[in-house]
């Protein structure tokens, strides 16, 4: 069939499986798992972009969609004045040292002098940094940290909407991507997974431990909505009614309300990335990051600053993940840094991709719905084959028990398989390029 | 007297933690580059097929126990070291021959080896916690300590001591003999230096009567043997935990990079380079400089260069300096 | 004929290099292949190696027909090759490449290692030297150490003299004549087209995959037409 009978297809029955969880199970889990494919999907778009234009294979996702997720805290969440008294001007000055550090030692790595010079004034630029940093930083950062630690210990942040976080996590992302960037797009492609793999583990371990910051693993809970709350809703004299009119129980369809007002938000901001990305495509732009992708050394004969443009996809690119990742962190109403983990972040949308095709926007969109869907429904099918195909044991027979109380995981060993066999024998995804 | 206390304490929480670790990472490392020098992939797995072999040597320990089996005063998990070397070897072949041939007799980039080897991850990872569970295990029997700490201090009269758990006598000593046996194996065997000679120049090793699958084979059944040797002795060490190995991906294929990646010396050496870098630049060396400096210069804080929570994150910034330093790594593996 | 290579034709892709050449070699004899640039010179030893799969001509070795055997097997039937590039293992040391050389015929080992180093004096100072950090022509040496170290009754040499300066050049020839004298055939594909021809006692001259001229090195040494065009006169 056509590629876009293809599509459609898939489309197709990706809605029906959709449906057929809303009337078998519920409507909410439904649109709970449809939520949150749509933001698999933004995310598995940005690392497609990466990878199908460039070649990058960026094993940090996970350190970008945190990135959104603390963007998502410091724009949304109230400032704590007692806090920001107690050592805001402390962090705020070890901040500019470490700004004025950092363009100290850039400065003097570029500068003409002999190497024996930066060999030595280098480490001890950043030696006396660190110091000083430490000095500066430390008392300020315990006074935060003492400050009622149970309930905040942290500045807070800017109290403004968090829908203004999603874009300030991707300039976040962005800008981070960037210095990640300049370091490490030199490398071979398997070292910079490598790299960006550690650069990911390293961000995640600044969240996970600078309590001032993001309360670390204590997460901060209550970050506000730009969707009503179920209680509000609840309590609509208007809403009250349509419930009674239409026979609907009031509190499953309140929540039902708030995942379709999530729906249609994120949907917006989906489609609205899926059409720049398509319009970039077949753009001149998008034209030459597919000449330079597809033969790499006429491009730069060319004069084609390859460099460059590889810098700019994985900003772009980044920045997606991190527009993705502070969704995320606003449909989850909280910061959780210990739930960034490489299986389930970074490795998932690297499947997504991959089996979507690469280089493709719709195969994204695909891989992104259609994996997550699959690794949700992994774990209660997983549990269903399980308990058949151990039905003929006895209800206490050890070796069923075993197997059944570990059935969850099967959704580790269906997304090996996905992975491989779609690798293997569909290594352009389900849905090749080209027109 | 102030001096030797000082050395006791970086004895007992840097210098032994450090090499046992550092063994640990170098067993990992060692299968990493093997697997990247000969069959010329990152393999992703490599963690997943580590935790592979402790789970079965687990299994086969507790089906000991449950015989009444004991090995004495050493763990009576290393009766069946080798029933789990021989399964993880199997399981390797058994992934090499359905999933990486393939690719190889394709010679396909190395960023496909690179995604099959996450999928190969994926599906290990799920099929050990399937067997196993995901929660920690303890299977660590006979005597802990050789000597402790309070028995030290007792015959030395110091006021700091060192102790010497057997699972660090034990990882470092089993360390030193298999490397040894390794380097020992391919500088001077012809098997060996048929498996160096593939790693160098493929083409012409086939040429000069060199059989490509043989080396393939003997390549997974040495990075087999040492992976499960590296999650068994981990496992004793600490405690068996299934999410573990994952995490330590990265200071094992930092190990293998910062020695020079391809070279079996400097996965070795990398492994110790980085498990005693985490501990040195994590270390509180409050009380340490307390017995090394004179009374009035005795530090308050505690000393640290960063805090211990950033201990996985020194090996990874030790990769990017290296990374962009000098990228071919100590021993100048094969370059970048 | 010992080494007889019929109405080769063949290229890569879908470009066809060699067109119905034919390449022979008697047993003890040096045999060179010259030509221009692109003429296909290297093309068709690689074909004759097995390196390269012919869609037409056969290929006869020692009596068999040995067109459709890889070149793993082809060693074993007594073909050397040394390649033009990447001929030797950079990261290990001449003994060890000599040894990597002989473990097709294991008892031979030390008594051809003995041999190669009479041949090449060099190689026996430097023995325990990485290959790697020794120069072009002391290379080329041990790549073609070992390449003789496989016992071959047919050693063939893809441009030996490549980026290796005029004092070696004369010295490798003369290494080259005295492997010849020892009986076993030599088939080289060489630039130094005067010099090659100078030792060898067969030259074929392939222009465009084809069989120009083939004849006696000396005859062709003489032949205005192919002084013209590639010895300068």
């Amino acid at each position: 069939m056509t590629n876009i009978q293809r599509r459609a297809f898939i489309f197709f029955s990706f809605f029906i499986a959709i449906m057929f969880i809303g009337f078998f199970q519920s409507w909410n889990v439904a649109l709970g798992i449809f939520n949150l494919c749509i933001i698999s999907a933004i995310m598995a778009l940005g690392v497609n972009i990466q990878l199908g234009y460039a070649g990058i294979f960026n094993a940090g996702v996970m350190g970008f969609a945190a990135l959104g997720g603390l963007a998502a805290v410091i724009i949304s969440y109230p400032p704590v004045p007692e806090t920001i008294e107690l050592g805001g001007s402390g962090v705020f000055l070890s901040l500019v040292i470490l700004l004025v550090g950092a363009a100290t030692v850039t400065f003097i790595y570029k500068s003409p002098l002999s190497s024996s010079i930066k060999k030595l004034t280098i480490p001890l630029t950043i030696l006396m940094l660190l110091i000083l940093f430490n000095l500066v930083g430390s008392p300020a950062i315990e006074r935060i940290e003492a400050f009622e630690p149970a309930a905040s210990g942290f500045l807070g942040g800017f109290g403004l909407p968090i829908i203004l976080s999603w874009f300030v996590g991707g300039i976040l992302a962005g800008i981070v991507a960037f210095l990640i960037g300049k370091l490490t797009l030199g490398l071979r492609s398997d070292y910079l997974a490598i790299a960006t793999l550690g650069i990911a583990e390293v961000i995640i371990y600044f969240l996970k431990n600078e309590d001032w910051l993001t309360r670390g693993v204590k997460n901060v809970n209550g970050l506000p909505r730009p969707v009503p709350y179920e209680v509000d809703l609840q309590g609509n004299a208007w809403f009250i009614e349509l419930c009674e009119r239409y026979n609907f129980p009031l509190v499953e369809t309140s929540s039902i309300v708030v995942k379709i007002s999530y729906c249609l938000l994120f949907s917006g901001i989906l489609i609205t990335i899926f059409i720049l990305s398509e319009i970039a495509l077949k753009s001149p732009w998008g034209r030459m990051m597919r000449a330079i992708r597809d033969n790499e050394i006429s491009a730069r004969a060319m004069g084609k600053n390859v460099k460059a443009r590889h810098l700019e996809i994985f900003i772009i690119g980044s920045a997606i993940v991190g527009l993705a990742g502070a969704m995320l962190t606003t449909l989850e109403g909280q910061f959780t840094p210990t739930t960034y983990q490489p299986l389930r972040f970074t490795f998932t949308v690297w499947v997504m991709v991959i089996i979507g095709g690469t280089g493709n926007n719709y195969g994204s969109l695909i891989g992104g719905f259609l994996v997550w869907f699959l690794w949700v429904e992994a774990e209660p099918l997983g549990l269903y084959l399980v308990e058949l195909l151990t039905s003929p044991l006895s209800d206490t027979n050890p070796l069923r028990i075993q197997l059944i109380t570990n059935a969850a995981h099967m959704r580790y060993i269906m997304m090996g398989l996905l992975l491989l066999l779609v690798l293997r024998f569909a290594p352009k995804g389900i849905f090749p390029e080209g027109r | 007297m102030d001096f030797f206390n000082a050395i006791a304490l970086i004895t007992n929480f840097i210098l032994l933690p450090g090499l046992t670790y550092g063994s640990q990472l170098a067993l990992g490392a060692l299968g990493v580059t093997l697997i990247y020098a000969v069959l010329r992939f990152s393999n992703f797995a490599h963690g997943e097929i580590m935790s592979f072999g402790a789970m079965v040597c687990i299994l086969f320990t507790w089906l000991g126990q449950s015989y009444g089996i004991s090995f004495g005063f050493l763990p009576t998990a290393l009766l069946f070291v080798p029933v789990a070397m021989i399964f993880t070897i199997l399981y390797c072949i058994f992934i090499e021959k359905f999933v990486f041939s393939y690719y190889r007799k394709k010679k396909s980039n190395p960023i496909i080896f690179l995604i099959a080897s996450i999928g190969v991850m994926f599906f290990t990872a799920g099929l050990i916690r399937f067997i196993i569970g995901p929660s920690d295990q303890s299977f660590n029997d006979g005597v802990r300590f050789i000597f402790t700490v309070r028995e030290f201090k007792a015959l030395t009269g110091l006021n700091e001591g060192f102790g010497l758990k057997t699972s660090q006598a034990i990882t470092i000593l089993t360390t030193i003999i298999l490397c040894s046996l390794l380097f020992f194996f391919l500088n001077s065997t012809r098997t060996g230096k048929s498996m160096r000679a593939f790693s160098d120049n493929e083409d012409l090793a086939l040429l000069s009567g060199i059989d490509p699958n043989k080396v393939v084979l003997l390549t997974w059944i040495i990075a087999g043997g040492l992976a499960t040797f590296a999650g068994v002795l981990y496992g004793l060490d600490k405690i068996y935990k299934p999410f573990i190995f994952l995490q330590m991906l990265l200071p094992i294929f930092s190990a293998a990079i910062v020695g020079g990646v391809g070279n079996p010396l400097g996965a070795f050496i990398g492994g110790y380079i980085i498990a005693l870098s985490e501990l040195f630049v994590t270390f509180a060396y409050k009380k340490v400089l307390g017995y090394l400096l004179p009374e009035n210069l005795e530090p308050t804080t505690m000393m640290q260069f960063l805090s211990t929570d950033y201990k996985f994150a020194v090996s990874f910034i030790i990769l990017v300096i290296v990374l962009i330093i000098k990228p071919t790594g100590i021993f100048s593996g094969k370059t970048i | 004929m010992f080494l007889h290579a019929k109405n080769m034709v063949g290229g890569y892709g879908e470009t066809t290099i060699l067109n119905n050449c034919s390449i022979n070699v008697k047993q003890g004899e040096i045999a060179v292949i010259v030509g221009p640039n692109g003429a296909g010179k290297s093309t068709a030893m690689k074909a004759i190696f097995g390196m390269l799969d012919l869609r037409q001509g056969n290929v006869f070795f020692d009596g068999e027909d040995i067109t459709y055997l890889s070149p793993q097997d082809r060693v074993k039937k007594g073909m050397g090759f040394v390649p033009q590039t990447n001929n030797v293992f950079t990261s290990m040391t001449v003994l060890e490449n000599l040894e990597i050389g002989g473990f097709t015929n294991l008892d031979k080992i030390k008594s051809n290692i003995k041999e190669i180093f009479n041949l090449f004096p060099i190689l026996e100072e430097k023995q325990k030297q990485i290959v790697g950090e020794l120069s072009g022509g002391q290379r080329q040496q041990v790549a073609v150490g070992r390449a003789l170290m496989t016992n071959p009754k047919l050693l063939m040499l893809d441009e030996p003299t490549a980026g290796v300066s005029p004092i070696v050049v004369k010295e490798l020839f003369e290494k080259i004549i005295n492997i010849a004298k020892a009986g076993i055939a030599i088939l080289m594909v060489e630039q130094n087209a005067k010099q090659a021809l100078e030792i060898s006692d067969n030259g074929f001259v392939l222009v465009q995959g084809e069989n120009k001229f083939t004849d006696k090195g000396i005859t062709l040494l003489e032949n205005r037409e192919v002084r013209k065009a590639f010895l300068g006169g």
